[in-house]
């Protein structure tokens, strides 16, 4: 399978990713480890909450981005991490049973100044459900290998 | 937990820290993020993080955590004190986050948070909206994790 370096990122749409199911196990056993509030664990206080109802940790949403957009193509490019995130918005909550599609587009590409044998991708993602409601918008950059400049890095 | 006439901007609150063993640096990544640097020590070592490093998802969700359970800490000792407990809602988003150096296979990292602005919400005259900066810093002192993060946090007597 080849690899995606940097030159292999065009501005504009990147693909369509999932749809991933997500379980109400999964949700409860995030929500234990990582976010025990109430509206993430427990049926009747979730059902009091702003969300109406039991919802997943909106970090756990973020993990399951991560992990659709490594299958989907980070798992197979040449990346060297993300120093961050300009913005991500939790729009509407995550449902047990929820089918996951995301929506991936780069916005900017650009050479690093500090390390000129890498390159900036900034990527939008858009995770929606299976009704075509956005649950989660985030605009992030990875850092990817330039063709050719493999042995430039240490 | 406060509610939103307690909180004054510069509030800093140390929430606790997490440390990073290299088994789990392994499950969270092997679940979400299974970049290699993430799930191999050798693989970390020749990445341009020099060690196994933790998934920056696995990092902001540490902080989550203790900023949840910091939170019912004191919910617990308010109530125990007899004073009314808010109930904080869900966060909108953030804005800035910074993976600022890797966190390693064995690496501590303690967290704060700090409030930055306040609002009251527009559309939900019972809301009020926070925004802190949550950091975390590791066992050397050196900061590694920093987001500019929103709340929805409940006004006293329901904002009446």
């Amino acid at each position: 399978m080849n690899t995606f370096v940097f030159e292999d990122f065009k501005l504009g749409r990147l693909g369509r990713f999932g749809p991933r199911r997500v379980t109400r196990e999964e949700i409860l056993a995030f929500a234990a480890e990582f976010d025990p509030q109430p509206m993430h664990l427990d049926e009747e206080a979730a059902s009091r909450s702003m969300l109406r109802g039991l919802s997943g940790s909106g970090w756990h949403l973020c993990s399951i981005i991560m992990r659709m957009m490594f299958d989907g193509f980070i798992g197979r490019t040449a990346s060297l991490g993300s120093p961050g995130v300009n913005e991500l918005r939790w729009l509407a909550p995550l449902r047990p049973g929820d089918e996951v599609v995301l929506d991936v587009d780069v916005t900017e590409t650009r050479v690093s100044r500090s390390r000129p044998g890498t390159g900036i991708v900034m990527f939008k993602a858009v995770a929606s459900n299976a009704a075509g409601h956005a649950l989660c918008e985030m605009e992030s950059p990875i850092i990817v290998q330039r063709r050719d400049q493999g042995t430039a890095e240490r | 937990m406060f509610f939103f006439e307690d909180i004054t901007i510069g509030q800093r609150r140390e929430v606790g820290s997490f440390t990073f063993t290299a088994e789990a640096i392994k499950k969270f990544a092997a679940q979400f993020d299974p970049q290699r640097f993430h799930l191999d020590e050798e693989e970390g070592r020749k990445s341009l993080f020099g060690g196994l490093a933790a998934s920056g998802w696995h990092v902001g969700s540490a902080c989550m955590k203790l900023l949840v359970v910091d939170g019912q800490r004191l919910a617990r000792e308010a109530a125990a004190r007899g004073e009314k407990v808010a109930a904080w809602g869900p966060s909108p988003g953030f804005r800035d986050l910074r993976w600022i150096a890797p966190v390693l296979a064995g690496d501590t990292i303690k967290f704060a948070t700090e409030v930055v602005s306040l609002r009251a919400s527009s559309s939900r005259p019972e809301w009020g909206v926070l925004e802190a900066r949550n950091t975390g810093t590791n066992q050397r002192g050196e900061p590694v994790f920093s987001v500019l993060a929103t709340a929805f946090v409940p006004r006293r007597n329901g904002g009446g």
